[in-house]
């Protein structure tokens, strides 16, 4: 059995706002193995950023947990994630799980060099030894395609974005962490820039052994990256699955939606579809299965019930009723 | 219909002066569609504003039914105004925030229609049906934030329709829009290219977007002010030229993962793209180009030539006939 290191379990979150409460999280249930990346893909409002939030616990104040549990597994223990006093999360925060942010420029200090962000990050955590910090900085930064002392005496405008990026990962890794969580982390780059930073996660992520989770709206990077991925709608997961069998084979009419509305380069010239109608308001959810309302497949039943996450196969999982009668499109055909 | 001729375009930044257009020939005619691609700094964003006269080119000249664009009569002016309209990447920008949908509609409608108030929402009608912001009386009096992303960009596509123009320039203009509505806007300008044949730029850095959109037309690539490669469609993606398109599809991340996770990858010599304000030598994109010879690329400008199907502006494509395989790729699994 393979190990997990998070499990989230029951998961609900819900943001109080001045139309009532929006519910962005609704039970979810999802674990990320050891050795593992694993895409979350789905449109805006679809809870993948709260529940990326969630795992580091960085909600915004408006946001609140009415149940559900974040686990950790460490040295054959649990931890609670939202249980954590202060002290023992901003450790947790960093030396076990990381996040990458999309904005590289908004989540570095701007007044400061590089080499004082890793500097204080290493010394925030307990690290003294200056040389010691210096030679892994140098050796992340190296990794990363970068000339470490050109990089590390700069401030954060003088570098390109992509470079920016490329800093933001090695401050990610500089305290090791098992798992490191990325939201978007190709998204607003050019498309050189974007394949510069897939092949480094790639590689990083060999060399150093931590599970990965990100966030995407974009499937290309999903089929690229991951190992499982999950489809997010309305605050739920509505398909997970190895990347083959969601590309593939996917079995919730949502899934097969996204996979019909992308173009590509190489393969046929397909038409395109996309979704009709508009993603849910997440304070007026409709009745039973919130896709209902979009889908092709819908029956009576499905403005009824809400599906639970049905057993395809191991690990293939979809919140369709009507799974086995669900087609992808045509993808895979190389012309 | 539209016309650039040598077309270049310079900005002060920082005490100097930066070539964001360098350059630029192309002839877009009458239903045509050419899609403009290139990654953020390449100059396609500038290009399209001096296409709508929206900025004024430093050399060179943009001619609207063989006329220069600045020294048009009046009449002919006010033709080029209403012909060539412009739909911007961010619907959020673009429409007047204390405007409903109906009047930011009914504006150009006076300005060019001066029709009765009665013509004018019927045409209002009529122009929402045609974006699909259906029932349009729904949808009149909504002011822009009550409005998705989506149904945004639809006004705006309505705005631009609404004095019938014949050429649109859309600049990412579907680039802000989530997935499943992504597509449908897409479709929209599709379809209206068939109804009412207009011609359209269509700017972009996702070229599968642009082989969707205009699969029937033309793609030009730019780098950094200068286009590197210009021809049909299908001979630019299938079939490559410059080292710089090569690089892009071969980069670009796709959504099947048996396709991206084998397709051959391409090896640049520096990942770095560089600045405006320090434009290397020679062909600009020489430093990171696998193909670049030392005393050539990097000392002579390159000028598009014939190549196969397209113009490209290589010096190892154009001597070679074709550009030749490189024997470094390698897949990354």
């Amino acid at each position: 059995m393979t190990e997990s290191l998070v499990s989230i379990r029951d998961l609900s979150i819900a943001y109080r706002g001045r139309g009532g409460t929006a519910q962005a999280l609704r039970e979810v249930n999802l674990d990320l193995y050891r050795d593992e990346t694993l895409g979350l893909i789905g449109e805006s409002g679809s809870g993948k950023t709260t529940l990326a939030l969630a795992i580091l616990r960085m909600l915004p104040p408006a946001a609140h947990v009415p149940q559900g549990q974040i686990l950790y597994h460490q040295d054959g223990r649990a931890v609670d994630v939202l249980s954590l006093d202060a002290e023992r999360l901003r450790r947790y925060r960093g030396e076990q799980v990381a996040m990458v942010f999309q904005s590289a420029l908004s989540s570095l200090n701007p007044v400061l060099r590089i080499w004082d962000q890793f500097l204080d990050t290493a010394r925030a955590h307990g690290e003294t030894d200056q040389a010691k910090i210096r030679a892994r900085t140098r050796d992340l930064l190296s990794h990363l395609q970068l000339e470490p002392e050109r990089v590390l005496s700069a401030f954060p405008h003088e570098l390109s974005g992509g470079m920016r990026q490329r800093v933001m990962l090695a401050l990610a890794l500089l305290l090791r962490p098992r798992v490191v969580v990325l939201d978007e982390p190709t998204t607003a780059l050019d498309i050189l820039t974007q394949r510069t930073i897939i092949d480094l996660l790639r590689s990083l992520r060999q060399e150093f052994g931590f599970s990965m989770m990100f966030i995407s709206h974009d499937l290309s990077l999903a089929a690229e990256l991951a190992d499982r991925v999950a489809t997010m709608y309305a605050g739920r997961i509505v398909e997970i699955g190895r990347t083959d069998e969601l590309f593939y084979e996917p079995r919730h009419p949502y899934t097969v939606g996204l996979l019909q509305a992308v173009p590509t380069i190489h393969g046929d010239h397909r038409t395109l579809q996309s979704i009709p109608g508009s993603p849910p308001d997440l304070q007026r959810l409709p009745p039973g299965c919130p896709f209902h309302p979009r889908c092709p497949y819908a029956r009576p039943a499905c403005a009824e019930a809400e599906p639970d996450l049905l057993r395809i196969s191991d690990g293939h999982r979809s919140a369709c009723f009507f799974w086995d009668e669900v087609r992808g499109p045509d993808v895979g055909k190389i012309a | 219909m539209i016309i650039l001729e040598h077309v270049s375009r310079l900005f002060r930044s920082h005490g100097q002066l930066i070539r964001a257009v360098d350059d630029v020939s192309l002839e877009i005619g009458e239903g045509q569609v050419m899609s403009l691609v290139g990654e953020s700094g390449s100059g396609k964003t500038t290009t399209g504003k001096m296409i709508a006269g929206l900025v004024t080119p430093s050399s060179g000249r943009v001619l609207f039914e063989g006329r220069d664009i600045r020294m048009l009569e009046r009449d002919t002016r006010e033709r080029y105004r209403r012909a060539v309209q412009i739909i911007h990447q961010d619907p959020y920008a673009c429409l007047n925030p204390v405007r409903t949908v109906g009047d930011t509609l009914a504006a150009p409608l006076r300005l060019y229609g001066g029709a009765d108030r009665r013509s004018r929402n019927a045409r209002i009608g009529e122009l929402l049906e045609r974006v699909e912001l259906t029932p349009a009386a729904a949808f009149v009096d909504k002011f822009p934030h009550q409005l998705s992303g989506g149904q945004r960009q639809r006004v705006a596509v309505a705005r631009a329709l609404s004095v019938q123009p014949k050429f649109l320039v859309a600049d990412e203009a579907v680039s802000m829009i989530d997935v499943s509505l992504r597509i449908s806007l897409l479709n929209l300008l599709l379809k209206l290219r068939w109804e009412t044949g207009v011609a359209f730029l269509f700017i972009t850095h996702d070229l599968a977007l642009a082989r969707h959109f205009g699969w029937d037309g033309r793609i030009a690539v730019m780098y950094v002010g200068r286009i590197v490669e210009v021809g049909p469609t299908r001979a630019v993606i299938e079939d490559a030229q410059h080292p710089y398109t090569r690089a892009l599809l071969a980069a670009v991340p796709e959504a099947d993962p048996r396709i991206t996770r084998t397709k051959s990858r391409l090896r640049l010599r520096s990942q770095d793209p560089p600045s405006l304000l320090h434009l290397p030598p020679g062909c600009a994109f020489h430093p990171r180009c696998p193909w670049a010879e030392s005393g050539l690329c990097d000392v002579i400008r390159p000028e598009l030539t014939l190549v196969r199907d397209q113009e490209v502006a290589c010096h190892v494509a154009a001597r070679e006939g074709a550009l030749p395989d490189l024997t470094t790729v390698g897949s990354s699994q």
